[in-house]
């Protein structure tokens, strides 16, 4: 078996008498695509949350290759490889496509920061390339030139998705990428992160599609109220009992 | 040259339009040194401010004690050092620019309004320091001037005191008149040109980024504070070289300058200009430092030569309507002004330059109107 890429590790975490996070302890191992569902509010948001230094847990630790990532600075975090893509799009409205691609090759290559004033944007014909590529990968380079801002929310989601692959993550984190997109753009989304399950890209992906999760998954920890409540392979978390009730108890 | 070549045509335009300033200003009286060189000096300190709050969307209302600061370095360069305005321009701008390290790092652990206010409270804190504690260093409320008995090392190891204090001097030639004008448009064109290489590299990308949505920058594996630092300390020095040169061409330095009425002139000056444009800035400080000049030197008397043509009645009714916006109102017209750009025109200055250019090339879907296009490189 392979090793563990991220171990989540005893985390519990409170937003005043909420218990968002309760006892969470999962696995995530290397080249595998592991999916989190569970219904709104189960805590799936959150516990990525903490995976990225967003949020700190109350107890507990989150482990990255061996390393304690909890209590390191967010960008620390990502230059380790620990790329997210966000629910609710985060992008930058006010740059090109090509730019809001550009921006993370960068940080890729430069590190977390670098006085590049003299340096022709333009003129890193390398970086440009690269980016163009997962435009177009995402399919939104005949768009290049427009502002962030005016796509649609689907739209938006696959920039974020080109933004998140142009790194090269050790590990992606994806936050429900084809929430807002059509049948058509969800099954390319599925091709394009099938593509990367090939090449042994590690994924966790939330998700409530779940033509989505059983066509991509490798494994499936079901959350519910901050609970892990199962965990195991596609097949076995579709038939369990538990995982039924809980999806017909909740917000579905 | 690593520059493109439409940001090089738009330079070479740039420098034509600043160097013909005595040229194409005379038909509207405003070809004197006195004034051509504030307008290159304002336009330095507004490029600079725009690289901060255009860039990275920072709103500073203290960068007037970095002008304030580069003035006082400058004047003290002469005295102790020489009459040559080169080390008076880089002395001011070094301390500038030490000063905004320390200032920015302390702001910038604040954003929005706070960091604002943060920034206001500096400036008056320095403005009030020249005032009192640091009368040593800036002479309290004469201000720093040059003196006879100013040691001046470097110039009197070469030449004897003589009988009166020497004027500032650029490589031995008096900078006074044009060439004082000229000293500083040369500058202008130089900072111009920086801040556009600044505007086309990564560094500015990243500073736009910032604006754009400064959390995303975190997860995308960018520690921002050096960023936001790099980008206040390079406009305080932009403000340092403004106050040096304020010293350089007229040899004096008070504390007036560092007030917060100095600070809020250069964030109207950018935003009546445009926020985020290159030449914004520098028509702001034109178009300011222009009218400040022709309306702060009305007076009654001359209000009533020009409405003399009027009856006695509707004369004095005009002049005493008129009255309040010039001469020590006109910050009244200038308010009136700023009210009526931030209004009808948003992006400034530029933006109305933008739409006329539209208007007459009739491309009715352009590429800035529609918003929906990046704008090219
Ligand atoms: N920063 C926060 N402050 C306070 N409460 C929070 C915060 N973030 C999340 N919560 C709460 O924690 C609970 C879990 O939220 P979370 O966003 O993790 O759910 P989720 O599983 O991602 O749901 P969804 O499917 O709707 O995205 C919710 O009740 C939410 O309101
Ligand atoms: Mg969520």
């Amino acid at each position: 078996m392979a090793n563990a890429v991220l171990h989540v590790a005893d985390v519990h975490k409170s937003f005043g008498g909420l218990r968002a996070l309760s006892d969470i302890d999962l696995q995530v191992m290397e080249g595998t695509t592991h999916a989190i569902i569970g219904p709104n509010g189960a805590g799936k948001s959150t516990l990525l949350n903490v995976c990225i230094g967003r949020i700190a847990p109350d107890t507990g630790a989150v482990v990255f290759d061996g390393q304690v990532i909890t209590g390191k600075q967010p960008h620390e975090i990502n230059q380790m490889g620990v790329v997210r893509v966000f629910q609710t799009p985060e992008i930058f409205p006010d740059l090109s496509l090509l730019h809001n691609v550009m921006v993370p090759a960068f940080a890729k290559r430069d590190g977390s920061f670098r006085l590049n004033a003299l340096q022709v944007t333009s003129r890193q014909t390398a970086i440009r390339e690269e980016a163009e590529h997962w435009l177009e990968d995402v399919g939104l380079y005949k768009q290049r030139e427009t502002l962030a801002a005016s796509l649609s929310r689907g739209d938006k989601r696959r920039l974020e998705l080109a933004m998140g692959l142009v790194q090269h993550p050790r590990l992606l984190l994806l936050d429900e990428p084809t929430a807002g997109m059509s049948r058509h753009d969800t099954n390319s989304t599925i091709d394009l992160l099938r593509k990367f399950k090939e090449r042994g890209m590690t994924k966790v992906i939330i998700e409530h599609d779940m033509h989505v999760v059983f066509s991509l998954a490798d494994r499936v920890t079901v959350l519910a109220q901050g609970r892990i409540i199962a965990d195991g392979k596609p097949d076995e978390v579709r038939g369990n009992p538990v995982v039924q009730e809980a999806y017909l108890g909740g917000a579905h | 040259m690593a520059i493109l070549r439409n940001d090089l045509v738009r330079l070479a335009l740039f420098a034509l339009v600043i160097l013909t300033m005595p040229i194409w200003l005379a038909p509207i009286g405003a070809a004197y040194p006195d004034l051509m060189q504030k307008i290159a000096i304002y336009g330095i300190f507004a490029i600079g401010f725009n690289i901060l709050f255009g860039m990275t969307g920072y709103l500073s209302f203290g960068h007037a004690a970095f002008l304030g600061v580069g003035s006082y370095a400058a004047v003290w360069s002469f005295k102790l050092l020489t009459m040559s305005v080169i080390p008076a321009v880089l002395f001011a701008v070094v301390v500038a620019g030490l000063f905004a390290a320390v200032i920015g790092f302390v702001s910038l652990r604040r954003s929005g309004i706070y960091f604002s206010i943060l920034t206001l409270a500096f400036a008056q804190m320095s403005y009030n320091l020249a005032y009192s504690v640091l009368t040593p260093i800036t002479n309290g409320e004469t201000g720093l001037q040059l003196a006879l008995g100013d040691p001046r090392i470097l110039d009197r190891a070469f030449t004897d005191a003589g009988s009166g204090i020497p004027p500032p001097n650029l490589l031995g030639e008096e900078l006074s008149g044009l060439s004082g004008f000229f000293f500083c448009a040369a500058l202008l064109i130089l900072c111009f040109y920086l801040a556009m290489r600044i505007d086309r590299s990564p560094f500015g990308m990243m500073l736009k980024a910032i604006k754009s949505n400064q959390t995303r920058m975190a997860y995308t594996g960018f520690n921002t504070r050096p960023y936001t630092l790099a980008a206040f300390i390079i406009s305080g020095m932009y403000a340092g070289l403004a106050g040096g040169l304020l010293a350089a061409t007229d040899p004096l330095a008070g504390a007036e300058r560092m007030q917060w009425t100095a600070s809020g002139e250069v964030v109207l000056m950018t935003i009546l200009g445009g926020v985020g444009t290159l030449v914004g800035p520098v028509v702001g400080a034109g178009v300011i430092k222009y009218f400040e000049n022709i309306f702060s030197a009305f007076h009654e008397a001359k209000l009533h030569e020009a409405f003399s043509f009027l009856p006695d009645g509707l004369e004095n009714f005009f002049v005493t309507i008129t009255a309040p916006f010039v001469g020590e109102g006109w910050h009244l017209t200038l308010g009136v002004v700023f009210m009526l750009i931030v209004i009808f025109l948003p992006g400034g200055l530029m933006e109305g330059v933008r739409k006329i250019r539209n208007a007459f090339t009739r491309k009715p879907a352009s590429r800035e109107e529609t918003g929906r296009l990046a704008p090219a490189e």
